[in-house]
């Protein structure tokens, strides 16, 4: 075993590989804490999206009658939310990570992206819970899956990998500069409204689409939407670039968070 | 990679630490700021740093067990946290044959919501066990901690105590080949301690590689073979573990004589109103004896220094063993003896010992000033050294020396 000097990428990866575990112990310990001593437990998953989406339907819906392409409203919101409560939630925890498990940081070593990745995997478990509620309520507008299910794994794993790596970035990032730490939750809440999940792309003049398409998250909810319902068929122009965009920005984290890695326990 | 030849290699080891607010958390406007005002040269002026290693090279064979001993600051802690990889060298190599776990803290990564049952498995993740290997061993984990009652509990509802055993007892499951462990013994009861040892020397005799940071000077003889001591971040001292500790106590003290002068090191302890200056040896007769016996009577003279008028101060003393362990610790406040006020200026104290039961050896004396309750601390940690010289204190005129021990006690023998 080598201690000292640049990490090899193979090396990395079978690290990782070794470490397995605990990232899943993390994450477990993650879901764990979220809902010991609380009387509702894990309903507490579907709670947040589920009455964001009643608030959506009535603010947005039904006063100010934003279109839903021709979906019923709460299905329109649901498919959006839970994708979205993934994304901010592993963005700003994962974003916190670091800092959060300080006591971690300067007592042991474990590949340091693990915590991180750790919030992506428990974040996991709500996502699907969502998710089951959201077949609950297909099945109550009786609404058919269509072909384009088939691209939810895909898309399912697009959301972690951007949610991770956006994660890991502003997580290393926050362990040098504290100014991340207030600029997170206040980012996400600005991209609520950046992103078509109370209004859809097609209401979107034409000339301002382009303001969206640089939105990566707007092509990823769309898709989850009409994936799901297939009213309307998927821009693949958006997918794409989410898709690209995902990529640069885990090379650029990944990369970024090795670099910084060596000063954390110095720093932290 | 190739086949080490030792456990650990480590090769001109150094480690540089910035100081000051640039090693604290930074916010980008002042990154921001330095950047606009210096966009070329070098960011942090480089004066700002202290070096916690500096060029320190070492071989550990497989299955020895290192003991690392030295002053607060002297690098001992910033060596074990480069080996466990936690923190990256500044310059210089590692390398480490096998798998290494590292024991810095007991029950690292605990969480307070979860219960004994859970914390061993996530405990034992983080310390790198498998799942698989926590389940073969929780049983034995589980009775070593001796928490069997509580297993089922929240940890917050533990006493610091129980939770200590159980992260101990999770660490003490490991079986790395290389356990680094930092000062855990410092905790705990004396039951506890008598368990981590056991548990350490369990590790020697499976032929482990143990480096292993103590202030308890009696464990690191016991347990190492060898001992490292580093003093200003570079290795003062590496060999047989008693000749280190030996020459790491002579360090705190002057020249053993009649007049000890005071070790007077930088980072003595305590607020100043009221310093020792020097320690004298008096004889019965009141007069400097060069020649401190077994058995004699011995008179110690404390001189101080008062910059003020200081009230009902308290002046302590504890007697060391060459090796560091307590003897005794007394002073003039468990005595019942009141010192109403220290006007400014010099003065001195004296300790009227009527026979000095130490067998000899050379033995440190620790000294302290106090207020009443004990703190404010005026002078701490000063360091003096007493010789004690043999002398027939038998009947029998066989004269005793350190190999029996390190006190006598007055005695007779009544013959059946």
């Amino acid at each position: 075993m080598r201690l000292a000097g640049d990490g090899v990428e193979q090396g990395m990866i079978r690290e990782l590989w070794t470490y397995r575990e605990l990232a899943y112990f993390l994450a477990w310990r993650d879901v764990k804490v979220r809902y010991k001593q609380t009387v509702l437990g894990v309903l507490w998953a579907v709670i947040q999206p589920f009455f964001t989406m009643v608030v959506f339907a009535v603010l947005f819906g039904q006063l100010a009658k934003i279109p839903t392409d021709g979906i019923p409203g709460p299905i329109f919101y649901f498919s959006a939310l839970v994708p979205w409560t993934y994304f901010s939630g592993t963005v700003s925890n994962g974003g916190m990570s670091l800092v959060a498990n300080s006591g971690l940081l300067t007592k042991i070593y474990f590949p340091r992206i693990i915590l991180p990745a750790s919030v992506a995997l428990s974040n996991l478990v709500d996502f699907l819970i969502g998710s089951v509620l959201f077949i609950g309520f297909m099945a109550y507008y009786k609404i058919p899956l269509g072909w384009n299910l088939l691209l939810w794994p895909g898309l399912v794993i697009l959301l972690v990998l951007l949610s991770l790596s956006l994660g890991l970035f502003l997580a290393a990032l926050n362990v040098k500069y504290r100014d991340f730490r207030y600029a997170i939750p206040f980012a996400i809440q600005l991209l609520l409204f950046a992103t078509p999940i109370i209004y859809p792309v097609s209401m979107i003049p034409e000339r301002f689409r382009w303001l969206v398409a640089l939105n990566p998250l707007s092509g990823l909810i769309e898709a989850f939407r009409y994936s799901l319902v297939p009213s309307r068929a998927i821009d693949w122009g958006l997918l794409w670039f989410s898709i690209a965009f995902t990529a640069v920005l885990f090379v650029v984290g990944v990369a970024y968070f090795k670099g910084a890695e060596k000063a954390f326990a110095d720093i932290v | 990679m190739t086949e080490l030849a030792h456990s650990i290699e480590i090769q001109n080891l150094s480690k540089r630490y910035r100081i000051g607010r640039l090693q604290q958390g930074r916010t980008l406007r002042e990154d921001i700021v330095e950047f606009v005002k210096r966009p070329f040269g070098r960011r942090a002026d480089e004066t700002d740093s202290i070096w916690a290693l500096r060029n320190v090279s070492l071989d550990v064979g497989e299955g020895e067990v290192v003991g690392i001993i030295g002053k607060n600051g002297a690098g001992k802690s910033t060596l074990l946290k480069v080996l466990s990889k936690i923190t990256y060298p500044t310059e210089g190599n590692i390398k480490v044959k096998g798998r290494v776990a590292s024991l810095l803290e007991v029950g690292t990564g605990f969480h307070e919501e979860l219960t004994g049952r859970e914390n061993v498995y996530l405990n034992g993740s983080i310390l790198g066990m498998r799942k698989r290997q926590v389940d073969e061993r929780f049983d034995a984990i589980v009775a070593f901690s001796g928490v069997e009652q509580f297993i089922d509990t929240q940890i917050k509802r533990y006493s610091s105590g129980m939770r200590l055993r159980l992260g101990f007892a999770v660490a003490a499951h490991l079986e790395p080949d290389v356990l680094i462990v930092d000062e855990v013994l410092a905790v705990g009861d004396a039951g506890f301690q008598k368990k981590c040892l056991d548990a350490m020397e369990g590790l020697r005799s499976g032929g482990r590689t143990v480096l292993f940071v103590s202030h308890n000077l009696a464990a690191v003889e016991n347990l190492c073979s060898r001992g490292i001591w580093l003093d200003g971040g570079k290795v003062r001292k590496d060999g047989v573990a008693k000749e280190v500790i030996l020459a790491y106590m002579a360090s705190f003290a002057g020249s053993p004589e009649a007049e000890s002068t005071l070790v007077d090191s930088e980072n003595r302890l305590g607020s100043g109103e009221i310093r020792y200056t020097r320690v004298e040896y008096l004889g019965p007769d009141r007069t400097p004896c060069t020649l401190t016996r077994s058995g004699d009577k011995l008179i110690i003279r404390f001189h101080y220094h008062a910059n003020k008028t200081v009230r009902y101060p308290s002046f302590g003393l504890r007697i060391f063993t060459n090796m560091g362990t307590l003897i005794t610790e007394t002073g003039n406040v468990v005595h019942g003896v009141d010192v109403p006020r220290v006007e400014p200026g010099d003065g001195y104290i004296d300790v009227e010992i009527e026979s000095l039961n130490l067998l000899p050896a050379q033995y440190y004396l620790s000294l302290w000033i106090t207020e009443l309750g004990g703190t404010p601390i005026y002078d701490g940690d000063v360091r003096a050294v007493l010789e004690v010289e043999p002398a027939n204190i038998y009947p029998s005129g066989r004269t005793p020396t350190s190999r029996q021990g390190i006190a006598f006690f007055p005695q007779k023998w009544i013959a059946p």
